[in-house]
């Protein structure tokens, strides 16, 4: 199964986790006294931690008009600040033996350092100092706006799938923010300037929209201590605004869509549906969904394989995907990739007949027990990785989730039963939420 | 908020001693039957990593059979013994282990993953794997169908066709020379029997070296490695030799239709196992090693907005050494940012590198190094990498010695040494304006 992740991240612009979390015991959570969230993951092992700031700030909130200010606005806070050149907290990381960056998603911006344990108050002191107090020239707007547009080149414009993913996004989502790519449509970008930039940090940057997540060699009372101290002194931001985004209106209507570009060698079939996520203290659902997912299209076991890879051997790859930490309404996808000399109306027939199939069969008890085992087991082998850890807490408070939302998940997925899926699949698998894409060679061009 | 501004200076000023080093304990274990491991114990959580690495990887494909050893490798995990490809499958989800294979120009590696509770059932599966793997027609070709698509997919991809074209220009008809996934022809021509020889020439012990973290000892680690690869034949097939490098200084333009240009560029690199190597790879970190500090970073990106990265990196091989960087800037400022790179090439070698950049490197360097051991998994295959490069068992302990004891000296003549701004050609795919392949 050879290409496996470069499909998986054809369809999917961000990572999920397959594995659930039991660590439950490594985990501490606190707030301080201006609302700023905490996250404490330890694993003593080696002398390194991992010091992460997520702010409830994404792409989604953006202000109209201005779609990718979140992620430049990201770029920005590495110029100077009141105390701090331009570069210099990225080369003080560095002189410290450790590596920074950032990234920007719908729902969440996030800043982190990985560094050796005893560098944490350092890292502290120039997070805290970045969340209020940037200080941008009219050449740091002109260049970082040039290296962002770069960007987008690089991620986007130089790669077929991902623009027929941005097409197939804008499609989906009527009237909500998550049709609209992260990095910013190209006409938007290059009209970013300054007060943009500004508008969104003073909106958005503020403890009371923040969550510290510290994984690694730390003690939980010591990160308290030094963040009262550093994000402590940070006054709340009074006027942040509640994260009430414009909502999808009832979808009525099946889409499709054709995307044809000469750049495209390997042409398929994706498939999604607009399909609820996470919600805190009610992820039943959302388990479903996950298990769903799996059934059909989690490998080379997966009933989807089973069928157009084995079985009828019409599709050199199949898979379904569905990412449940998310804000608001999220996607459960399909893709099929066809083999040589299939089309792709036969693929998306293919696809849809053995989709149909599976209801009927209904769920393969051995499979879904094999799964559940796998994800037990993935909460062992989790803690191996506690940054991994981390990452899923910082999304999950990005996302609506709590704490406990975190620690619940991996029992509920335990629980759902094979009706729950197959009743959760007639539920939301809707041809009326649907879009279909074809990725096409544009033959006249390509000769 | 005032007295804060002061506490950053403070600290920035105060705290630039080098943090402790991860303490990795390595014991090497040899089995009753005689093979040898590095074991790092650690029994805090139920689980063992387990690298395996054969030396040789798709470089020890036969004259014709280009791809067959990345086929044979994908198809490992297409079923073994009695089991056909979905119950093998079935029984690997089964116990929850994870078996990953992958085919590098010098090496082929399997990495494992297994729980405590059902190990043995674990390396029996992994025992069939390896010694009785299926290769069942029906696996060949449906796993060529997935490499043919991915080899479809790379001739439209510019940056693989960057990779090959350069690739072709340094090595020539060597191995190095070609893409180790073989080319649409030769794919499609290799035969179930191709794919026996290929599994035959890879795994054998004269090439194997093996990596083991967490929970398991060295008894029961020696019993587990007679068991997993006792029975491997001794020799596997003959390693080529030495590849001659042969970069042209200049520019040769591919032309692709698409927005933005993306360049590799080149010239003659350094061998591992030379004694100037510590001091290029600091001058690397300091030219475009990956950190934003980097001064290819700062100049192409930071300063001039040219480009989303740009990185130099030293490509130490087993048959030959060549020095490479990447790049990726908008087709009307691809050429101003080759230019760029160009001169920074140039100051490094006549200008080398100042004591504050010197001593920015070595901190990073130093202090970065134990950031890498944060797993069982990536410590089994750091470890692996250092029997294969022939470094000592103690080698973390004194590596960032080594470091550390490169002077500004060191990397300034090696920076005159080394850096060939004449010798440095770009691989440009796309249109860039203003650029052009060079004479031959």
């Amino acid at each position: 199964m050879i290409k496996r992740i470069a499909w998986a991240t054809a369809i999917l612009s961000t990572s999920w986790a397959t594995a659930a979390i039991a660590s439950d015991e490594l985990v501490s959570s606190f707030e301080l006294n201006n609302g700023m969230q905490i996250v404490v993951v330890e694993d003593h092992r080696a002398p390194v931690v991992q010091h992460m700031v997520w702010y409830r700030a994404g792409s989604a909130d953006e202000p109209k008009g201005q779609s990718g200010v979140a992620h430049y606005l990201e770029h920005l806070l590495f110029k100077a600040t009141d105390t701090l050149e331009a570069g210099e907290l990225s080369a003080t990381v560095a002189a410290n033996g450790g590596r920074d960056n950032a990234f920007t998603s719908h729902d969440y911006t996030v800043y982190f350092q990985r560094v050796a344990s005893d560098r944490l108050e350092l890292m502290m002191s120039m997070e805290s100092d970045r969340m209020v107090n940037i200080r941008l020239t009219e050449e740091n707007i002109v260049t970082e706006r040039e290296v962002i547009l770069e960007e987008r080149n690089q991620r986007t414009d130089n790669n077929p799938r991902a623009l027929f993913r941005e097409q197939s996004n804008a499609v989906q989502y009527h009237n909500h923010r998550y049709g609209v790519p992260i990095i910013g449509w190209r006409h938007e970008m290059e009209t970013l300037d300054m007060a943009d930039a500004l508008s969104f940090y003073g909106t958005y940057y503020a403890p009371n929209n923040a969550i510290l997540v510290v994984s690694g060699d730390v003690d939980p009372d010591e990160v308290k201590s030094l963040a009262e101290q550093y994000y402590g002194v940070i006054p709340a931001n009074p006027d942040l605004p509640q994260r009430l985004r414009t909502e999808e209106p009832p979808q009525t209507a099946a889409r499709r869509l054709t995307y044809k570009d000469a750049r495209v060698a390997q042409p398929y079939v994706q498939r999604s549906y607009l399909a609820p996520e996470r919600d805190s203290g009610s992820q039943e659902q959302a388990a479903a969904l996950f298990l769903l997912a799996e059934l059909l299209g989690g490998g080379t076991t997966s009933y989807l394989a089973n069928a157009l890879q084995f079985d009828q051997q019409t599709a050199v790859y199949t898979g379904a995907f569905y990412s449940g930490m998310s804000l608001d309404d999220t996607t459960f996808s399909f893709l099929v990739v066809p083999s040589e000399g299939v089309s792709l109306q036969e693929a998306e027939d293919a696809l849809d007949q053995t989709y149909a199939a599976f209801l009927e069969d209904g769920v393969d008890a051995e499979q879904l027990d094999r799964i559940k085992l796998q994800l037990r087991a993935s909460e062992i082998y989790a803690r191996d990785n506690v940054d991994g850890i981390a990452n899923r807490y910082g999304r999950a408070l990005t996302s609506g989730l709590t704490v406990e939302d975190v620690q619940a998940w991996p029992d509920i997925l335990q629980a759902v039963t094979a009706e729950q899926i197959i009743a959760t699949a007639k539920q939301v698998i809707q041809p009326e939420v649907s879009v279909t894409g074809w990725l096409m060679r544009d033959e006249e061009i390509t000769q | 908020m005032m007295g804060f501004k002061h506490i950053v200076a403070a600290l920035v000023t105060c705290l630039f001693a080098l943090p402790a080093l991860a303490e990795v304990k390595i014991k090497e274990v040899t089995s009753p039957g005689g093979i040898t491991a590095w074991l790092v114990e650690d029994h805090s959580i139920p689980f063992t990593a387990l690298e395996l690495r054969f030396r040789g990887g798709t470089s020890l494909d036969a004259p014709g059979k280009r791809g067959a050893i990345y086929l044979m490798a994908g198809l490992l995990e297409e079923g073994a013994g009695d089991l056909m490809a979905q119950d093998y499958a079935k029984a690997l989800e089964a116990l929850a282990a994870s078996f990953s294979y992958d085919t590098g120009k010098d090496t082929t590696s399997i990495s494992a993953r297994f729980l405590s509770e059902n190990r043995d059932d674990a390396i029996a599966l992994l025992r069939d794997t390896i010694h009785q793997p299926r290769f069942d027609q029906v696996a060949v070709d449906r796993v060529r169908g997935q490499v043919l698509s991915g080899l479809r997919s790379d001739a439209k991809d510019p940056n693989d066709i960057a990779g090959r074209a350069f690739a072709a220009m340094t090595y020539g008809d060597h191995p190095y020379g070609t893409d180790g996934k073989g080319t649409i022809d030769s794919v499609t021509a290799l035969t179930r029997q191709d794919i026996v020889d290929a599994h035959r020439s890879v795994f054998a012990r004269d090439q194997l070296y093996v990596g083991a973290v967490g929970d398991i000892n060295a008894e029961q680690l020696g019993a587990m490695l007679d068991t997993l690869l006792g029975d491997l034949p001794d020799t596997g097939a003959p390693i080529p030799g030495p590849a001659t490098v042969t970069i042209p200084g200049g520019v040769t333009v591919i032309d692709f239709d698409t927005p933005q240009s993306v360049a590799l560029f080149g010239q003659i690199g350094i061998d591992r196992d030379d004694p100037r190597f510590f001091a290029a790879y600091v001058m690397n970190q300091i030219l475009g090693g990956g950190s934003f500090e980097s001064r290819l970073m700062t100049e192409v990106r930071e300063k001039r907005g040219l480009t989303y990265g740009v990185y130099s990196y030293l490509v130490p091989r087993d048959l030959a050494a060549i020095y490479m960087g990447s790049v990726a800037s908008a087709n009307d400022k691809m050429a101003q940012a080759v230019q760029v790179i160009r001169d920074e090439w140039n100051r490094m070698a006549t200008e080398g590198v100042t004591e504050k950049e010197l001593q920015d490197a070595k901190t990073y360097l130093t202090g970065a190094y134990p950031l890498r051991f944060d797993g069982n998994g990536p410590i089994a295959s750091i470890m692996v990498g250092m029997q294969v490069q022939g470094l000592p068992i103690d080698y973390i302990a004194t590596r960032n010695d080594k470091v550390n004891a490169v002077t500004l000296e060191d990397v300034n003549t090696l920076a005159a040494e080394l850096m060939d701004p004449d010798g440095l050609h770009f691989t440009v795919v796309g249109r860039p304006e203003g650029l052009e392949s060079s004479p031959e």
